[in-house]
């Protein structure tokens, strides 16, 4: 066995043996202040043995309403509704709770009821869990004072949202019961709390939740309230979420949604002055009123599952779409500032002889950009195109500076404000084409598609919308969102979240100018006339047909006035065909009734015409 | 004697195992009990953290028989690489431990979580054995002394800066072995002195304690005259003490939290807050100060079941323990802690070798503050400071960390005729 030393550093006599006494006599001390404290506190005083017996304090949670949400005139789109919870103490119910009577009271069947204690009680015998969830206040009312006869029975109330106007579902989003998934993430929220899942209430969720309040009472052993403790002094009151203010017109919202019923598309309208978004319709909706109270799961599931119309997809901000000749606008602008082209440039149209993109519209040639945005020539836009592309000393430098300015009009890119659900789209670049068709692989007319907005490009409805505020502002836009101030209640602070900063897109004022004149022209005076000829207003605008496996896209970009301009759109009615019969009238519609307040006499049979269009089965 | 060399079994100092033994299983049960919802469960049903902490009360056994079963030698001869591996997992907690409540204090291995705050005490305690056995303590340079109290700084860092004060202080416990090691007398009353201002400067005005200090300085000085130097002493200790109270003054208010303010100030009650921060006290207090003379039985409390205690079988374990069993059980619980600690001291006493022995005193001296500091804070003699209670609390790391530290030492102790000193 190995010999351990101390290595000689120990005197043969340990001097310190004698401490040893200390220590104990300190461990004993300490011990025997700590029983001295115990004798006191356990034998000496009743104290608190009474506290144990009469003042079990219990705290109990009170559920703050969540903020409201009011569109841009003031009115009210998301408010609050009471409903109350009832919960049971699985210890108090014994042979003398009547089941039946109970049962009776809060409409629910016995069995049920019998399932649901044995989970309460599973969690726990000593702690109340919820039993029903959600009575509303009407049907509360009635059972209220009877309820105080079943010991081990009690209720809170809570708020849960309402939609007066059942409009703007998807803007608005829903809110849902924290589930254990969530709660292992948040700390800050317990079992029972509620959160915003999609939309605004998800977005906002940190100012719409409000604090929760606490009220603490005095119990008797049988679990009954006795008095509040401390005559309430230390209750805590629950504080209401702040309320929002939104860019949205309400007004505009539901007639967008009326116009959009029975078709599948979106339309988002932005106020190109703030970058507010005035209306964001996605089709097919549905009532956000189907997503609030005891229906709630269910309905959340037949929505789920219905995979033909796939209602819960924002198609607004979610759906990618090529942007078909709407991209023409673009693509001027960008050849224009390039210097690839000036306003006089000429380029010839063979039309439906052209190669290698045909030319389907009938009209003058050789011919600059101007009319050819009019006419949307897709030879012209081919030729300013490929132009732009070999310009650079190689294609791939030509597409990254054609890249760099599709991201500052906001393509290919989030806006990353807030927006729920936001698909950047995808704009190609030359990683994308050197995958493709390998290094060196590809020139310009390789991908001549994107000249005309088809191809691999692929943008969403409210990047179109912005790319029409952008025009008509020439050059500039705040990015698109749906809150324009969050008001805090208890601080009387306004927060304006994002309206402020300005993008810029450089490209040259002037170069908007001739792009906006070539968008007014074809308002004025192609075929779309019909419908963009409003009383009073200067409408631009662009049409584009997105190809589709299906039945083609029908999209329509603009904005009005043509000067300093109100309102910017796009639409989009999937498999609706060409883009001036469809998706124009909606635009046009919109636009009027957002601008003159309602549909001047001789355009209503547009309205009628629109409304009774069914583009789904 | 012959059988003691040749057996491991027949040298292990079964009583100390049988005091280990009745915690650990007292802990089992009022675990249980903490958790009792009613149910016709018992101790080992499944789902239960009394199964939990049965079971890491086996793993625990199994821990203790291979420490049992290793070479006695090895403790001394690997004591440095041992600090070093627990220094590594303080280090590790800080990069990849998870995140629970403001401190990073736990490592996931996938399945099960580890506290290294808890294995760096055995850790620390070699260390700090081996060097002071091998290169001495009492009459060294203060340079030569200087690596003992980095050994137990690191540690109390690295724990700080997850941050957990309440597992740093258990280190300030090396001070009983360093004290038996010839720690100056007049330093440990210098700092128990010191301690002692700083509660009383918190209670009153400082002014007023400035002024008593004075007072009582001038009264020494009177008295002490004749001895050469008492002018200078009593002009050191002065202005030590005023210092002390002013440098105190600051850290409270600008080291501390909030929340550590907050719980110091409830407990010497200069705060009455029963519903806010002194919440958990005044449960807690409630809890034991029902139990009476002999508690209202097992399973029978109602103030640790409704949630009315924090934390009821980890850290507060003791307000369940103490509300059924009374004053009688807390007065048994404290007579089993005292004995194991005496036990303990004697064990240290009659070694050998002073690595065994210096040892021995860490154990005693970390499952002292533990004992002390835990049931203090939930009678409210000192501010919570969230540690166990050594073999009672709920938690696998804290049940196996303390259950190695004990078991190398009645290792060491059952190894000791076969040292040569």
């Amino acid at each position: 066995m190995q010999r351990i030393t101390d290595g000689g550093f120990f005197m043969k006599t340990d001097i310190f043996q004698n401490r040893k006494y200390l220590i104990i006599g300190f461990i004993a001390i300490c011990f025997i202040v700590i029983l001295i404290r115990l004798f006191t506190m356990q034998v000496l005083t009743t104290k608190y043995i009474n506290l144990a017996k009469n003042n079990a304090i219990k705290n109990l949670v009170v559920y703050p309403a969540r903020g409201e949400m009011y569109d841009r005139t003031g009115k009210l789109m998301v408010s609050n509704n009471i409903v109350y919870d009832v919960l049971i103490t699985p210890k108090y119910i014994d042979s003398t709770f009547d089941v039946i009577k109970f049962c009776n009271l809060i409409n629910m069947d016995t069995s049920t009821f019998n399932e649901k204690l044995e989970k309460c009680r599973r969690y726990s015998r000593y702690k109340a869990s919820v039993i029903a969830t959600q009575i509303s206040k009407e049907d509360f009312l009635s059972t209220q004072e009877l309820l105080y006869q079943f010991p081990g029975i009690y209720y809170v109330s809570r708020t849960v949202r309402q939609y007066p106007f059942s409009s703007g579902a998807h803007i608005l989003g829903d809110v849902g019961e924290v589930d254990a998934n969530f709660l292992e993430k948040h700390e800050d929220y317990s079992l029972g709390d509620y959160h915003g899942v999609r939309g605004l209430e998800f977005t906002y969720e940190k100012y719409l939740k409000g604090q929760k309040g606490f009220r603490a009472i005095i119990v008797n052993s049988a679990n009954v309230e006795v008095a509040p403790y401390n005559d309430g002094k230390d209750d805590v009151e629950a504080i209401q979420g702040a309320d929002m203010i939104l860019e949205i017109d309400n007004d505009l919202q539901c007639y967008g949604e009326k116009l959009m019923a029975n078709k599948r598309g979106s339309i988002v309208a932005i106020d190109p002055n703030t970058g507010g978004i005035l209306a964001m319709v996605s089709a097919p909706g549905f009532d956000p009123n189907m997503l609030v109270g005891r229906e709630r799961s269910q309905n959340y599931l037949k929505l789920l599952h219905d995979s033909v119309q796939k209602p819960l997809i924002n198609r607004a901000v979610s759906g990618v779409y090529p942007p078909g000749s709407t991209f023409k606008t673009f693509n001027g602008l960008v050849a224009l500032q390039t210097g690839v082209i000036d306003e006089y440039t000429q380029f010839t149209c063979n039309g439906p002889a052209s190669s290698p993109i045909k030319c389907t519209h009938n009209h003058q040639t050789p011919l600059s950009v101007v009319p050819a945005l009019r006419e949307s020539c897709n030879p012209f836009f081919r030729k300013a195109f490929e132009e732009i592309i070999s310009h650079y000393k190689n294609p791939e430098t030509g597409l990254t500076v054609w890249n760099e300015f599709a991201h500052k009009f906001g393509f290919g890119v989030k806006f990353n404000t807030d927006i729920f659900s936001e698909n950047p789209g995808m704009i190609p670049d030359t990683t994308f084409y050197n995958k493709w068709y390998g290094k060196g692989g590809w020139k310009s007319s390789t991908i001549r598609s994107l000249s005309i907005g088809q191809g691999e490009i692929q943008v969403t409805p409210i990047q179109l919308a912005n790319l029409a505020a952008t025009i008509g502002n020439e050059g500039t836009y705040i990015k698109p969102h749906l809150v324009k101030a969050i008001i805090d209640h208890t601080t009387n602070d306004t927060i304006y979240p994002y309206s402020n900063e300005v993008v810029t897109t450089g490209i040259e004022k002037r170069h908007f100018d001739t792009v906006k004149r070539g968008m007014r022209q074809m308002a004025s005076m192609t075929g779309s006339r019909v419908y963009l000829d409003i009383p009073g207003v200067e409408v631009c605008g662009k049409t584009g047909t997105a190809q589709n496996s299906g039945k083609n896209h029908a999209l329509f970009i603009s904005f009005a006035p043509m000067y300093n301009p109100k309102i910017a759109i796009a639409v989009i009615v999937e498999n609706s065909g060409y883009g001036a019969t469809f998706a124009v009238p909606v635009a046009a519609m919109m636009i009027e009734h957002y601008l003159n307040d309602s549909i001047d006499s001789s355009r209503q049979w547009i309205e009628k015409r629109v409304l009774e269009t069914t583009t789904i089965e | 004697m012959a059988d003691k060399r040749n057996s491991v079994f027949a040298s292990i100092d079964w009583f100390a195992v049988f005091l280990y033994i009745v915690l650990v299983v007292t802990g089992i049960l009022t675990i249980f009990s903490s958790k009792y919802s009613g149910d016709a469960t018992s101790v080992l049903s499944p789902g239960t953290m009394s199964r939990s902490q049965a079971v890491y009360a086996a793993i625990s056994l199994v821990v203790a028989l291979l420490i049992l079963l290793l070479e006695g030698s090895w403790f001394q001869r690997f004591a440095y690489p041992v600090y070093g591996l627990t220094m590594l997992m303080l280090a590790a907690v800080l990069v990849v431990g998870d995140e629970i409540s403001g401190a990073k204090s736990w490592i996931n291995l996938g399945g099960f979580s580890i506290q290294p705050s808890e294995f760096a005490k055995f850790g620390t305690a070699l260390a700090v054995s081996k060097y002071v056995s091998t290169k001495g303590f009492y009459g060294q340079s203060f340079m030569k002394q200087l690596p003992v109290f980095l050994f137990i700084l690191l540690s109390i860092a690295l724990i700080m800066l997850e941050p957990d004060a309440g597992s740093a202080i258990v280190f300030l416990s090396f001070i009983i072995p360093l004290f038996r090691e010839g720690f100056s007398l007049s330093l440990v009353i210098a700092i128990l002195y010191l301690i002692a201002v700083s509660v009383i400067a918190l209670l009153v005005d400082k002014y007023i304690m400035i002024a008593v200090i004075f007072a009582l300085l001038l009264i020494g000085y009177v008295i002490f005259r004749k001895n050469k130097g008492i002018l200078l002493t009593i002009i050191v200790i002065f202005i030590v003490s005023v210092g002390w109270i002013f440098a105190e003054q600051w850290a409270f208010d600008n080291i501390l939290e909030q929340h550590q303010r907050n719980r110091i100030m409830v407990t010497l009650g200069k705060i009455e807050d029963n519903r806010g921060v002194g919440y958990n006290l005044y449960q807690s207090k409630i809890a034991i100060g029902s139990g009476h003379w002999v508690g209202k039985g097992f399973l029978q409390g109602t103030q640790t079941k409704m949630d009315f205690v924090p934390e009821q079988h980890t850290d507060f374990i003791f307000c369940t323990l103490a509300e059924e069993t009374g004053f009688l059980g807390s007065f048994l619980l404290m007579a089993v802690y005292f004995t194991l600690l005496i036990k303990l001291i004697m064990m240290a006493e009659r070694q050998r070798s002073p690595f065994s022995r210096i040892y021995g005193y860490c154990v005693v001296g970390i499952l002292f503050f533990h004992v002390f500091i835990n049931i203090s804070m939930t009678i409210g003699l000192m501010p919570v400071i969230g540690i166990p209670l050594p073999f009672v609390s709920y938690g696998g790391s804290s049940l196996l960390a303390t259950t190695i530290l004990l078991f190398i030492f009645i290792k060491l102790d059952a190894y000791r005729y076969s040292i040569l000193s």
